[in-house]
């Protein structure tokens, strides 16, 4: 069911991983994007995968929720990897008509899947491991130089921080629709694209009264409580940087070296 | 009378395998007979909404087996769909699922997608519309333009039009006025009666569940506590109170009365049968007197 999609969610605990500094985590995301990005190979890969591997066995996320979370994605990764295989010139390997498989187009394939099989594994860490609260503060504090050019970062945030908070309801919200509306003998499950296109519509159209009218109430809410943006606001909850966030990064930067070399060199 | 709902040793466990993980039902087992106006009571997470869910194959139990009309609802040779078709449920708040640009295409969804004719379907919908006391001309109308009480109407006949042999409705008077509770309650009787359907509805209130049931199914922590007549369930007044659910506000007028050494006799629930009693209690002391 939809109940069962975890990207996004966050997960609370006490693991080292839960207690960096968000800035720091979102940072050490990046480092790790570009960890996978630099390799050109498999074995390239490899220290990405192991940053991944490490990361879990730190935030003490049960190994089968990341398993979990990539479910979701396979029809991606087969979409591209379909489009990948055939459309990729090179050595040929196969050829049948006007189809045909090359070697490169197997290698990039297969290098492609486990980038993006391990880069999903990895982000969704940040949100497992991170409040949306302390999350959406740490990019406000990333962003905070831009205020200099009149960019406005707060109320960036503060959309970003009300659209995660709003993901869970919302998908409750489609569930409980979807439920109702199966009670009523909705067929969702069977029948081509088009059919399973015009089932959709008994579910948007009240998904989306539902999602205004509580956007209205949101901003009314709001209103009342003399809401007015980020100048002059206080936190609950500061952001402080440790040393342990400092290694966290040395640690991650590590890996990107170990990454780009182990591409270079094998 | 027969048996048309059956649950065996039915649990669920939400969320299985995550740190959320939660039993929501556990080790049920209920009998409903057929033609039963049945109200479910119980606190908030006790396990009402989780256990109507599993009566249509909503939600499959963790363990356990559901019978409907004798037939295992996860069966293989049953189909799901027809099972939802025999058993019709209302959501709580189910004016949120309103989608069509007329109240009389909402309505009709449910028994178009049971495919029947066009004739049939329209028949359906007028029926159930006039049970739920819509007016034909409203049938026309946007259902986003009807007030708060009239989209619940909507709602309610588009399930009501799938003529379900059993009815289950989630707390179908919530958040409404005192005259739309009494209007829609009464209305849910009147398809009972009409269509010689059961009828399960979660409630919280106990005046209402006192007046318009059967029986009563009273839950607890997901399990059962008790399945019965209303005197018998409201006759066990401390312990409903001890679980956090009231009694009937004359009920525990009754019982103040009878604890001040007013001999009135039985359980009392509601208010017609209490005034009556009053009378014969005054009536006999009067003469003795």
């Amino acid at each position: 069911m939809l109940k069962d999609i975890t990207i996004g969610q966050f997960f609370p605990g006490e693991s080292i991983l839960h207690r960096l500094d968000a800035r720091f985590k979102i940072i050490i995301t990046a480092i790790f994007i570009a960890m996978l990005f630099s390799a050109d190979s498999v074995i390239g890969l490899v220290p990405g995968i192991l940053f991944t591997a490490l990361c879990y066995a730190l935030s003490k996320i049960p190994f089968r929720l990341m398993l979990k979370s990539l479910k979701p994605i396979i029809p991606i990764i087969l979409f591209t990897s379909v489009l990948n295989i055939f459309f990729l010139d090179g050595v040929v390997l196969f050829r049948l008509g006007f189809i045909k498989i090359t070697y490169d187009g197997i290698e990039f394939t297969i290098i492609m899947m486990i980038r993006i099989a391990t880069l999903i594994a990895g982000t969704s860490l940040l949100t497992y491991t991170t409040s949306p609260i302390s999350l959406t503060d740490a990019v406000e504090s990333l962003l905070s130089p831009f205020k200099k050019l009149k960019f406005p970062v707060h109320e960036l945030s503060m959309m970003m921080s009300i659209a995660l908070r709003f993901i869970p309801t919302l998908i409750e919200e489609t569930d409980k629709i979807m439920s109702a509306q199966k009670a009523r003998g909705a067929d969702m499950e069977s029948g081509g694209l088009l059919h399973r296109a015009k089932a959709l519509v008994p579910i948007l159209i009240p998904l989306f009264v539902s999602a205004f009218s509580r956007a209205m109430e949101l901003a009314l809410a709001m209103e009342c409580r003399c809401y007015q943006g980020g100048e002059g606001r206080t936190r609950l909850k500061e952001l402080h940087s440790r040393g342990s966030d400092y290694l966290a990064i040395c640690v991650s930067l590590l890996f990107l070296n170990a990454a780009i070399l182990t591409d270079l060199l094998l | 009378m027969s048996t048309v709902i059956k649950t065996e040793n039915l649990t669920y466990t939400y969320g299985l395998g995550t740190p959320f993980e939660k039993t929501a039902v556990k080790d049920v087992n209920i009998e409903i007979e057929e033609g039963e106006l049945c109200g479910i009571i119980g606190h908030t997470g006790s396990g009402k909404s989780t256990l109507i869910q599993h009566l249509n194959g909503l939600i499959k139990p963790t363990s356990g087996h559901i019978y409907i009309d004798g037939l295992d609802i996860w069966d293989k040779a049953v189909k799901i769909r027809d099972i939802r078709f025999k058993v019709g449920l209302v959501f709580q708040y189910p004016e949120y699922q309103i989608f069509e640009d007329t109240v009389f295409k909402d309505i009709a969804f449910g028994p178009k997608n049971m495919g029947f004719s066009e004739d049939e379907v329209k028949r359906r919908v007028e029926e159930s519309a006039e049970i739920v006391g819509l007016k034909p001309e409203t049938l026309l109308r946007s259902p986003f333009e009807l007030s708060g009480g009239q989209k619940r109407r909507v709602a309610i006949a588009g399930v009501m039009a799938m003529e379900p042999k059993i009815l289950i409705l989630d707390e179908p008077v919530a958040g409404l006025d005192p005259k739309g509770r009494e209007k829609i309650l009464a209305q849910i009787k009147r398809y009972r009666d009409q269509k010689n359907a059961t009828v399960l509805l979660i409630s919280h209130s106990m005046e209402d569940v006192a007046r318009f049931t059967t029986k009563i199914l009273v839950m607890e922590g997901g399990g059962v506590f008790c399945y019965d007549t209303p005197p018998k369930v409201f006759g066990r007044a401390s312990e409903l109170t001890a679980m956090g659910l009231a009694v009937p506000q004359i009920t525990r007028v009754m019982n103040r009365l009878k604890a001040a050494g007013i001999e009135l006799d039985g359980d009392i629930y509601t208010v017609e049968y209490a005034a009556k009693k009053i009378n014969e209690y005054l009536l006999k002391h009067k003469s003795e007197s």
